[in-house]
C-alpha cells in the first residue's frame, strides 16, 4: 500500500510540475527526445480552452530553458495567444525568443521565417514591424 | 508665492520627510502608497509574460481597444497594435536591455572624492603637521647608515649586502 501510494504521489508530481525529462539527466532513467519534447509543448499550448495562466506558465517555463523553441512551439503558443484574445503576448513571445537567441543572430530570422504563414494568417505584427525592436 | 515655488519644486515629498529613516514616518507620503496585497508587474527579460499587465486601469479609450483586440488582429493600426503591446508591457526587450550611463558618473564621483581627499591631506601635511623629527635629518640618516654598515645589519639577504667593505662603496 505503501508503495502504491508513494507511485501515486510521484506520478501526481510530474503531472503538476511537468518536469521535462529531458533537462534531467540520468543513466538509468529514459531521456526525453527531442520531438517529445517539441510534442509535449505542442500539445500543451494546443489545448483548445487554454486559460491565460497556462499561456503566461507555460511560456515563462519554455523560456526558462536551455533552448530556443521550435517553431512549432511557437506557432502553437500564437495559437493559444489568439484564442486569448492577447496581441501583446504575441509580441512578446517573438521578443523573448529573439533574446534568447543570444549570439546566434540567425535563428530569429529563421524562425519568422517559418511562422511566416501564421503571423500573417493570425495578423501579428513582428517587433520590427513596430519598431520595438530598436530604442 | 516663493514658499509655494519652493513647495512645489520640492515634489510630492518633502526634501527631510523624504530622508527620514524614522519607521513612524515613513509609510506618510501618501502618494508613493504602493498596494502589496496586488500581484505586481515584473518586467524580466527571463520571464516574457508578466502575471499581471502593466496598465491595469484602463480608459474608455482603451478598454475599446481591448474590445478590439478580440476581433481580427489584421484589422489593428500599427499604433493600435503598439498601444496593446505598451498596455500590457511597461518596456521591450530592447529597452530593458539597455543600460545606462550610470557607471561614469559613479566613477567620476570617486575620482572625485579621491582628488578632494588629496587635497586635504595635502593641506594637512602642510598647515596641520610640524617637524619631521631630527632623526630623519640628511646628517642624521648619513651618521646612522654608517652605524648599519659598520654593524654589518643583515648581511645575506639585507642592507649590508650591498656595500662593498673592499672599495669602501655601494656594490
Amino acid at each position: 500500500l505503501l508503495i502504491a501510494v508513494f507511485h501515486y504521489y510521484a506520478n501526481c508530481q510530474q503531472i503538476m510540475t511537468r518536469t521535462p525529462l529531458a533537462s534531467r539527466s540520468f543513466s538509468h532513467g529514459k531521456v526525453e527526445t527531442d520531438e517529445e519534447f517539441d510534442a509535449r509543448w505542442v500539445t500543451y499550448f494546443s489545448k483548445p480552452d487554454i486559460d491565460a495562466w497556462e499561456l503566461k506558465k507555460g511560456m515563462n517555463t519554455l523560456i526558462g530553458y536551455d533552448l530556443v523553441p521550435e517553431a512549432k512551439i511557437l506557432d502553437s503558443a500564437l495559437r493559444a495567444c489568439r484564442r486569448l484574445d492577447d496581441l501583446a503576448s504575441a509580441i512578446r513571445i517573438l521578443e523573448a525568443v529573439k533574446d534568447k537567441s543570444g549570439p546566434h543572430k540567425d535563428i530569429y530570422p529563421y524562425l519568422i521565417q517559418e511562422l511566416g504563414p501564421t503571423l500573417a494568417e493570425l495578423g501579428i505584427s513582428t517587433p520590427e514591424q513596430l519598431g520595438i525592436d530598436k530604442l | 508665492a516663493r514658499v509655494m515655488l519652493c513647495r512645489a519644486a520640492l515634489g510630492r515629498v518633502g526634501l527631510w520627510r523624504g530622508l527620514c529613516s524614522s519607521s513612524r514616518l515613513q509609510g506618510q507620503t501618501g502618494s508613493e502608497l504602493v498596494d502589496c496585497t496586488v500581484t505586481p508587474y515584473l518586467c524580466r527579460l527571463d520571464t516574457p509574460l508578466s502575471d499581471v499587465p502593466y496598465v491595469r486601469d484602463l480608459t474608455n479609450e482603451q478598454r475599446a481597444l481591448k474590445e478590439k483586440e478580440k476581433g481580427d488582429w489584421g484589422k489593428l493600426t500599427k499604433e493600435e497594435k503598439l498601444a496593446l503591446y505598451r498596455l500590457a508591457h511597461k518596456q521591450s526587450y530592447c529597452e530593458m536591455r539597455q543600460g545606462s550611463s550610470e557607471w561614469k558618473t559613479v566613477l567620476g564621483g570617486v575620482f572625485f572624492m579621491l582628488g578632494f581627499s588629496g587635497l586635504l591631506v595635502w593641506w594637512q601635511r602642510v598647515y596641520v603637521f610640524g617637524e619631521v623629527p631630527h632623526t630623519l635629518s640628511p646628517e642624521w640618516i648619513e651618521k646612522q647608515t654608517q652605524r648599519m654598515i659598520d654593524m654589518q645589519v643583515n648581511p645575506i639577504q639585507g642592507f649590508s649586502v650591498y656595500w662593498d667593505y673592499e672599495k669602501k662603496q655601494w656594490k
